[in-house]
């Protein structure tokens, strides 16, 4: 490193250019001045040469009439919204996918990381060539096998697979009952909130007991039995207020209950299967770093198997693993953007290709997709880096 | 570099080279002249209007139209390079310099024309919006559609169109939007939806391509106004006057009867002063575009001229067989007319 120490003599009088920590200053200041001029020109540049074409520029199309549907969006949207509404139902779709696939991927990735490090010889090899199919084959092949080869070939609406005559898988997806909330659903909400807090209280008591007893109590089966009993005594008690919404076959299509598209069920699967590959590599690799001597640790003391996995090997393997996990998560998000292909109406299908396409602010729009992506992908790295901070070796 | 100042000398001479493939290119003419070929922007695939043959060679009435400005401005119809795009990137690729001209079944709208930097020359296709659905359903009229899935090709007018008209007719749809025409249709044939929209001669292009073209039909109702025509960038006043009229000399050929199989001939023996003049044997109608007097000679010998376009790609002699209809000659109860070259 060459920097300017305080251990070096300092010269008197010298001129000034001499100066190490001057000529330092002087040229950062010249560097950052001419990156800036470059950068002022490009935009200058930009926007003359639009001008010169008669391009129009500005956000103010955001307030115009978007005029086309968009199948599915999580917040009340028609052909009379507005562009900007477009934009909050790609990213909304986006984060959707991203969120089911993170969570899937992740489930199905530990489990087939751990799998394939089993003793039980079928099953590692089962794990082994999950990983190496869906490793190797491009994303987008699998996207396009998923959509076209596995949910194309399902029945037409008037010939669904019902289950319970509830629910209904066909090509245009699955449909299932809606539920609506009717007066004091509100009082199963605060339940459901109070058990939640109760069992984290309990968790608490229960590690303080066995850190000062040594006596260990059934947290998550007791935690369950709260989280899920609690809220549904106190629904049907205050008399189940759910109006359900029963999907039922009229004209071309099912009309009622909620439509699962096929294209979210193709992206979905594809990323999370694809993802859950690396995803397991990099848990078998974490686990793989925890050294054996722990392992055999646990059994001189004779642990089972599963509270040895659960207590010793995987908290510290977590060291290795949350980091690299980090950049998959990142991954999975960026790859919805392929939803493009399959016609899922995430961020780039919708904000980035069709509204670009009916305004034509290319500039504005590429720009606009450009930053959510990378603040999605900071806000998840930041979140990841808290975490990983947090599973740091604590050295005392 | 209108904006020169002083700040510019600071600039390294690689900054400068990186920024002149932005500068706005004010003279095609001159780049194609020197580049003996210019680009053309199709699209990815769409029976009679451009698709690539079993040989790679494009064919269809929109690449012709290319093949019709290279003969007139460089005096050769294969000095073009197609590209194939889709309907999300073609504007950005004629805004951006990337292509000439952009000659693919695109919908001349008062925004594409005022607001994105681009000029419609002229219509070589009017066409309509229509629906087509499998016979098996029953169906009539477009009326009879309401809580129909319906395929559509994304970010075009189509949607735009479908939306309103549903809304105006108070009736429900779920949209399925794909990136391609050949995906469009695909999802159509493997049960996605009920019904696949689009301009109507798309829908007769489509219909071919599915398993079986003949379970399904074209709903009657046409619900909008689709004039599809070649595109330049805005600023190139010279340009866009050879795009727009070597589209008229091919509708002028026409009607004064001008054919690849005569035109030698009638160019030696004009009939008339209106033929000699649209040959060159009169004034310099090419000269005062800057490029050579026989360049309606050229487009009609080379390519043919409107009627022989027309017929060879989508009309009567190819597989799609439409009729002439509005594309007919105003003369012939069409609504196709251009003025004339005098």
């Amino acid at each position: 490193m060459l920097r300017p120490s305080t251990s070096l003599p300092r010269r008197g009088q010298g001129p000034l250019w001499r100066n190490p920590t001057v000529r330092a200053l002087i040229i950062q200041a010249v560097l950052f001045l001419i990156l800036a001029i470059f950068i002022g020109y490009l935009v200058h540049n930009t926007l003359n040469n639009l001008e010169a074409r008669g391009i129009q520029t500005g956000f103010g199309f955001l307030e115009g009439r978007a005029g086309f549907s968009i199948p599915q969006s999580l917040i009340d949207y028609t052909s009379d919204s507005s562009y900007g509404a477009t934009f909050v139902v790609g990213l909304l779709n986006t984060l959707l996918v991203s969120a089911l696939g993170i969570v899937a991927a992740t489930l199905i990735g530990f489990a087939v990381g751990i799998a394939r490090l089993s003793s039980n010889w079928l099953l590692a090899r089962l794990a082994t060539i999950y990983v190496e199919i869906f490793r190797n084959i491009p994303l987008l092949v699998q996207i396009l096998f998923w959509y076209y080869a596995v949910l194309r070939a399902l029945p037409s609406p008037r010939d669904s697979l019902s289950l319970f005559d509830l629910f209904f898988f066909n090509v245009r997806g699955v449909v299932m009952p809606d539920p609506q909330p009717l007066a004091g659903f509100s009082a199963t909400l605060w339940a459901l909130l109070i058990a939640v807090v109760a069992t984290l209280l309990f968790a608490r008591f229960a590690k303080r007991r066995q850190a000062a007893t040594g006596q260990a109590l059934p947290v998550y089966w007791i935690g369950a039995a709260v989280v899920i009993g609690v809220p549904l005594i106190v629904f049907v008690v205050s008399g189940a207020p759910l109006a359900w919404t029963l999907p039922e076959l009229r004209g071309f299509n099912f009309r009622g209950g909620i439509n699962i598209l096929p294209e979210l069920v193709a992206l979905w699967l594809a990323l999370s299967i694809y993802t859950a590959a690396f995803i397991a590599e990099i848990v078998r690799s974490g686990i793989l770093s925890v050294s054996h001597g722990q392992t055999e640790a646990a059994r001189s003391l004779s642990l089972p198997g599963s509270i040895t996995l659960r207590k010793i090997v995987i908290p510290q393997a977590m060291r290795v693993i949350v980091p690299q996990m980090t950049s998959q998560y990142l991954n999975l998000i960026k790859n919805s953007s392929l939803a493009t292909a399959i016609g899922y109406p995430d961020l780039v299908a919708v904000f980035a290709g069709t509204t670009l396409n009916q305004t034509g602010q290319a500039i504005e729009i590429i720009a606009m997709t450009m930053a959510v992506y990378l603040v999605i992908s900071l806000t998840v790295s930041f979140l990841m880096n808290l975490y990983n901070a947090r599973t740091l070796l604590k050295e005392r | 570099m209108r904006h020169k100042n002083k700040s510019l000398s600071l600039l390294s001479a690689a900054a400068l080279t990186a920024l002149a493939a932005s500068q706005a290119q004010a003279a095609t003419l001159d780049n194609v002249k020197s580049n003996g070929e210019f680009k053309c922007g199709v699209s990815t695939g769409l029976t009679g209007f451009s698709s690539p043959d079993e040989n790679g060679k494009w064919t269809g009435i929109d690449v012709e139209v290319c093949r019709a400005i290279a003969a007139a401005v460089l005096g050769d119809p294969t000095k073009v390079v197609f590209a194939p795009l889709t309907a999300k990137e073609r504007f950005t690729a004629l805004q951006s310099g990337e292509i000439d001209v952009l000659s693919r079944n695109t919908t001349w709208t008062a925004t594409r024309d005022n607001s994105l930097g681009l000029n419609f020359t002229g219509v070589n296709f009017y066409d309509g919006q229509g629906f087509l659905v499998r016979k098996d359903l029953g169906i009539k009229s477009t009326k009879e559609l309401d809580g129909a899935s319906i395929c559509v090709q994304a970010g075009t007018t189509t949607e735009l169109n479908m939306a309103d008209y549903f809304k105006a007719n108070d009736m429900q749809f779920q949209q399925v939007a794909f990136d391609t025409s050949d995906q469009t249709a695909q999802g159509f044939d493997s049960g996605r939806c009920d019904v696949l929209t689009s301009d109507s001669s798309q829908l007769a292009a489509l219909r071919l391509q599915l398993a079986d073209p003949s379970s399904v039909e074209i709903l009657p109702e046409r619900i909008s106004k689709e004039p599809l025509g070649p595109v330049v960038r805005q600023g190139d006043d010279q340009w866009f006057d050879i795009v727009k009229w070597t589209l008229f000399a091919m509708l002028d050929a026409e009607e004064l009867g001008v054919t690849s199989q005569n035109v030698d001939q009638m160019r030696d023996n004009p009939p008339n002063p209106d033929v000699a003049r649209l040959l060159g044997k009169d004034g310099n109608f090419g000269e005062q575009m800057g490029i050579s007097n026989d360049w309606a000679y050229n487009i009609v010998k080379m390519v043919g001229n409107y009627g022989e376009m027309f017929d060879r790609t989508v009309g009567k002699d190819s597989p799609m067989g439409l009729e002439r209809g509005i594309n007919a000659l105003w003369n012939q109860g069409g609504i196709q007319y251009a003025p004339p070259v005098r």
